[in-house]
């Protein structure tokens, strides 16, 4: 039986996290393959169900990466983000399903290693968690 | 407007297992402005269902539609011809729409997907707090435009009963005790003698205690 490799889909701003994204690549260091990462101008943007769609997508976790509190050019953008996140994690626990499948980081744009460790991270705890969902019968 | 809180999901769960189709119906009115049932509302219950159906590996077919109110008859018209092809529906408008609903469909299954709380406003970003009781005959003006009915833990209507310390009330030190509101306003304005005027016990027969209210106003009526 083939390894479980969990799918992640991760939201990252243009900001501090892209710029931490370059950094890493001039680092060399490699992404998972199975996290699929979505840019987005400001993690103050993201609503509660762009982070729930994944999930009835079929995705095993989701996670979040924006700019450290006191960085984010929209001020209170990575704080917005927390906050759904929260929101996210609470529906998940009531549907019974692990919160711990959808996180949140802040980054500098000096932490390139940190942005490649944070998806190793989570393919590797998700990876333990299973499968967030069982195949779908029509 | 009228304030409600999103129902657990657990509980909407065990509303709607075994149920292959379920419309979850929003409301524009009150409930989009306190951010419990409008469209955006709909999307996330609506998700949360599928995600629940998925990890159990169950295809649930969830719609998502949301009306301009559900206290007005010709809005829950508008939903007609999608009800009946639903096993049933969950309603995150106040208490109000799913009773529309349930009269005018009265073959559908109809859940309540949120709480109702009380009629207030929101006194700050995502805080929203009682102000009114509907007690059907309004006499805020002689309590300094303040409502003692829906304000007061006891509803006192003749001054602060000895629970009220440092303008709190005893219940809880996130409750202001209104009386102590009322009566400052009133020493602020110079007013105070008004509140010792005479005034006859507030006849409660428009409120709850008169039974199931209705009104009728003779220029609408068609």
């Amino acid at each position: 039986m083939s390894e479980f490799v969990p799918k992640i889909m991760a939201f990252y701003c243009s900001n501090c996290a892209t710029s931490a994204a370059k950094v890493s690549h001039g680092m060399s260091k490699t992404m998972p393959s199975n996290v699929h990462m979505i840019h987005v101008p400001c993690t103050g943007r993201i609503e509660t169900l762009h982070l729930l769609k994944p999930f009835e997508e079929g995705a095993d976790g989701v996670y979040v990466a924006g700019c450290q509190h006191d960085s984010c050019q929209y001020i209170g953008g990575i704080a917005k983000a927390e906050k759904r996140v929260l929101q996210v994690k609470k529906i998940l626990e009531q549907l019974g399903i692990d919160p711990g499948r959808i996180e949140v980081f802040s980054l500098s744009a000096a932490l390139g290693y940190r942005f490649v460790d944070i998806a190793w991270e989570m393919t590797e705890k998700i990876r333990r968690m299973g499968p967030a969902s069982m195949s779908v019968n029509p | 407007m009228i304030v409600a809180e999103a129902k657990p999901i657990s509980e909407i769960l065990t509303m709607v297992k075994g149920l292959k189709k379920v419309l979850v119906l929003g409301c524009k009115g009150c409930v989009t402005v306190c951010n419990v049932g409008g469209a955006k509302e709909a999307g996330i219950l609506a998700s949360s269902i599928r995600i629940a159906g998925r990890k159990e590996g169950i295809m649930v077919d969830v719609g998502e539609h949301t009306l301009e109110r559900q206290c007005d008859p010709e809005y829950i018209e508008e939903v007609k011809d999608i009800v009946p092809s639903y096993d049933a529906v969950v309603s995150i408008a106040c208490g109000v729409g799913p009773q529309f609903l349930s009269e005018r469909y009265p073959g559908a299954k109809v859940f309540p997907g949120v709480n109702t709380k009380f009629m207030g406003g929101a006194v700050a970003h995502g805080i929203w707090s009682e102000r009114c009781a509907g007690c059907g005959t309004c006499v805020i003006h002689y309590f300094g435009g303040m409502c003692p009915i829906a304000r007061c833990s006891k509803s006192l209507m003749n001054g602060p009963c000895g629970g009220s310390s440092h303008g709190k009330c005893e219940i809880s030190k996130d409750v202001d005790c209104i009386w102590d509101m009322i009566v400052r306003k009133a020493m602020d304005q110079g007013r105070l003698n008004d509140l010792l005027e005479f005034r006859p016990p507030k006849s409660w027969t428009t409120a709850r205690d008169g039974g199931p209210r209705r009104m009728i106003r003779e220029e609408l009526v068609k």
